[in-house]
């Protein structure tokens, strides 16, 4: 079952394969022009690459395959954000692949709403729920989640 | 350090130097006739004493009092440095430690039975002099002209006589009469100098050494004369003394005033130096400034490479400047981490003394290479490996007496280490003689926890392999000291951590030698940069042995045999671009290198070798701790990222292919 977070919080939304995505703006570090990436093999195809992030080495993160989205090359709007997560308790500083950045909003608790358990294309619970911002949905996916859950 | 716990700064320093103390106990135990390790002794115990009193370790520093006048008298050569003796002052010491750590928990009992022996063995007058006081509490009082004169700098220096004053009077009834004698006139006085002595006649119940005590962070710049005074003196005789008592109020016999240090103070600084010569800085500032030199490695590997297609020769110059004064940075942090693995190897001694005498074998440790630097982190983290390493030699290696003698061997064993430079590695070295490790035993343990399948064939490598296999002990009985199949996984465990390597070499009845070959440093490797497809790859250049072509006849049977004929032997080989999934066409000429990990050998088919590459090594994250190939990652002169290979498993990889050979 999705959690609903109720409270509201400020957002950077981005797109991702169409749809609009929202992650809580406070983990962001910083929004990066796509840089060199690095194939691991053997490893995952979510954090399938890895980038240098001022000096450090940071996997990489291709949302769209866990959202089983069609991975199209990048563009000239393709950015790369760079969020840290609790993975275990250990801070983890994670690039996030997006095909356009759009703003840092605010989204009222109000306004999400619990998964919908039918009538979706994607596992529920990589999903923390769904905005609304004007006539757009917007989805807030369970970033953590994405990452542990295989 | 400012605002550190001056007493927790004590608790380190008490534990450097009470492993000195051991050290220096185990030495003197060996050549008891060496004045040395008797000097070093008892300085440890007096700088103890000292300082634990300083910083309100009272019962230590009252306990070890004991303890260094008899050191004391073994000095002056009226007590002689026995075996029991040495045995009391290793107890002694131990008590010590937890008088310091946990002052509260100390068995006090204990304390009082070391003290009962210790009296017991030095038997004689006049060192339990003070001892009896303390263990009678009689009230020998008596009286002592104590006369000091401090160094003309010592107000600079810090020391304030009040505080000595105090502390005299602290000791009984004291009268104190500040010599004034020497007070230049008024136009000649440097106020910043201290110009006035003291006399000061103390009757109290606490022998002279006490006294002495009080002036022990000052005797080497301050005159001191202490005599006994026949009679009591009234106390009135020294009221009616002259001048000025230290009772009055800032009777400070010069104001401090800053003022530009006097040249006449060059001999007695240049005395006080030794003491600054070394500071103690946190282990995670190192790894911060190794942190941060890494990365002006890398930053300077890419600016090296911007300006490799410039023409301009004022910025190459200055990028040749910049690339000596951070590899001259580089190497100095490096050097600050390295300490000798002597602090490592001495531990070991009091270790094999002990577990010797608790298994009633007799043993002697001897050590060489102990000057042999290597990364504080790294000697941290090996230490219990080692005692791992060192127990199953004592424990099962060596023989009881009887069956040595049997075997034609000296009644007494022998485990050496010894550490030596190899390359970028250091090769660590712990060698018995004795019984060796039993194959048959080994293979039959193995083959009953189905490790290897039966018969099969292995080389005496890897049977020894399987001994650091979790769980795995051939040992038929369990002592307090080995046997419980713990121990020999964990030293594989932590060897691996540290990039180290792992080699077991055994002769039958003639002894034991495990062998760990371990880089200098954790966070600095010298590379080999190679090039599979697209991708870049680093191999840790230690293992790298040789590169050769791949022989246009061997990449034609491609689908055939991975065998290659390295003058004449057969060498297994990997095809990374096949590992690693590369779809980009193989280039025209491919070459092949040959890494090794013990005596395993290896060939590695990739496009391109491009270099060595001064690797800074940086973990991974979490997300790819499953990733098996890799040890860790890397950053090259362009800003992108490269793999490090992490080569045990290569190499165990390379072994499933030449099993499966087998097998076919």
């Amino acid at each position: 079952m999705a959690v609903t977070d109720t409270r509201s919080f400020e957002a950077l939304t981005l797109g991702l394969g169409g749809e609009i995505f929202a992650i809580d703006a406070n983990s962001v570090h910083e929004i990066l022009d796509v840089v060199p990436q690095t194939e691991v093999p053997g490893a995952p195809p979510l954090v399938g690459r890895l980038i240098n992030v001022r000096g450090k080495v940071v996997p990489l993160a291709d949302l769209r395959i866990r959202f089983g989205m069609d991975c199209t090359p990048p563009t000239i709007d393709t950015r790369i954000v760079v969020v840290e997560i609790l993975l275990d308790d250990e801070p983890t500083v994670v690039g996030l692949l997006a095909d356009k950045v759009h703003e840092v909003t605010s989204i009222a608790g109000a306004s999400i709403e619990d998964t919908p358990d039918i009538g979706m294309r994607w596992n529920p619970d990589l999903i923390k729920g769904i905005g609304k911002r004007g006539d757009d949905f917007i989805v807030i996916p369970d970033i953590v989640r994405i990452f542990t859950t295989h | 350090m400012t605002g550190a716990d001056p007493s927790q700064i004590f608790r380190e320093e008490a534990a450097e130097l009470l492993a000195a103390l051991e050290t220096a106990l185990l030495h003197l135990e060996q050549r008891p006739a060496d004045r040395e390790p008797l000097d070093t002794a008892f300085r440890a115990l007096h700088t103890i004493k000292g300082s634990g009193s300083m910083f309100g370790f009272e019962a230590a520093a009252s306990f070890t009092h004991h303890l260094e006048s008899a050191f004391d008298r073994m000095r002056k050569g009226e007590l002689a440095a026995t075996p029991a003796m040495i045995g009391i002052a290793l107890a002694a010491k131990d008590h010590i430690r937890v008088l310091i750590d946990d002052p509260a928990g100390a068995d006090a009992a204990a304390g009082a039975g070391i003290l009962a022996r210790l009296a017991e063995q030095s038997d004689g007058a006049a060192m339990s002099a003070s001892l009896r006081q303390d263990l009678d509490d009689a009230d020998g009082r008596a009286s002592w002209r104590v006369r000091f004169r401090l160094a003309p700098d010592a107000l600079e220096r810090g020391t304030n006589p009040l505080l000595l004053l105090d502390e005299l009077r602290e000791l009984g009834d004291a009268g104190v009469v500040a010599l004034t004698g020497d007070i230049p006139p008024l136009e000649e006085l440097e106020p910043t100098l201290c110009h006035v002595a003291w006399e000061v006649i103390l009757t109290t119940t606490h022998p002279r050494s006490t006294i002495e005590d009080v002036f022990i962070f000052v005797i080497d710049e301050t005159e001191l004369t202490i005599e006994p005074v026949p009679v009591p003196v009234p106390e009135r005789e020294a009221e009616q003394g002259p001048v000025m008592t230290a009772d009055l109020p800032a009777p400070a016999p010069v104001p401090r005033e800053p003022a530009a240090p006097k040249a006449e103070a060059g001999p007695e600084k240049a005395k006080a130096q030794p003491a600054a010569n070394s500071i103690r800085v946190p282990a995670e500032r190192l790894d911060d400034l190794m942190d941060q030199v890494g990365e002006l490695v890398i930053a300077h590997a890419r600016l090296k490479q911007l300006v490799s297609d410039s023409v301009d020769l004022q910025i190459k110059s200055v990028t040749e400047e910049i690339e000596r004064l951070s590899n001259g940075l580089r190497d100095i942090t490096m050097g600050i981490r390295m300490v000798p693995v002597e602090s490592l190897f001495g531990r070991f001694r009091r270790l094999v003394r002990d577990l010797s005498q608790e298994l009633g074998k007799d043993v002697a440790l001897t050590m060489s290479g102990e000057e042999t630097e290597l990364d504080k982190t790294m000697i941290e983290r090996l230490n219990d490996p080692l005692v791992h390493i060192i127990r199953n030699s004592l424990d099962h290696g060596l023989e009881p007496a009887a069956d040595r003698v049997a075997a034609g061997k000296p009644p007494q064993g022998r485990i050496h280490l010894s550490a030596r430079h190899a390359g970028t590695r250091v090769l660590m070295t712990i060698r018995d003689d004795g019984r060796g490790l039993d194959r048959d035993r080994i293979r039959a343990k193995a083959e009953e926890q189905e490790l290897i399948p039966p018969g099969a064939k292995l080389s005496d490598a890897e049977l020894f392999q399987l001994i650091f296999h979790p769980g795995f002990s051939t040992a038929r009985a369990l002592t307090s000291v080995s046997g419980r199949g713990i121990g020999m996984d964990v030293v594989k465990r932590t060897i691996d951590g540290l990039r180290g390597t792992i080699e077991v070499s055994s002769t039958p009845g003639g002894g034991t030698e495990i062998t760990l070959g371990l880089p200098l440093t954790l966070a600095i490797i010298d590379g080999l940069l190679v090039r599979v497809g697209q991708g870049r790859y680093v191999i840790p250049l230690f293992a790298v042995e040789e590169c050769v072509e791949l022989p246009p006849d061997v990449e034609r049977r491609h689908a055939g045999r991975n065998f290659l004929n390295i003058r004449g032997a057969l060498v297994p080989f990997l095809r990374l671009r096949d590992s690693f999934g590369v779809r980009h066409p193989p280039d025209l000429y491919q070459k092949i290198v040959i890494i090794s990990s013990g005596d395993r050998r290896v060939g590695l088919v990739v496009d391109q070798v491009l270099g060595d590459h001064q690797t800074v090594i940086k973990s991974m994250s979490k997300l790819h701790a499953d990733v098996a190939s890799f040890s860790g990652a890397t950053i090259l002169g362009d800003g992108s990222v490269a793999l490090i290979l992490d080569i045990a498993q290569i190499v165990a990889a390379g072994q499933v292919q030449d099993q499966r050979r087998e097998a076919s």
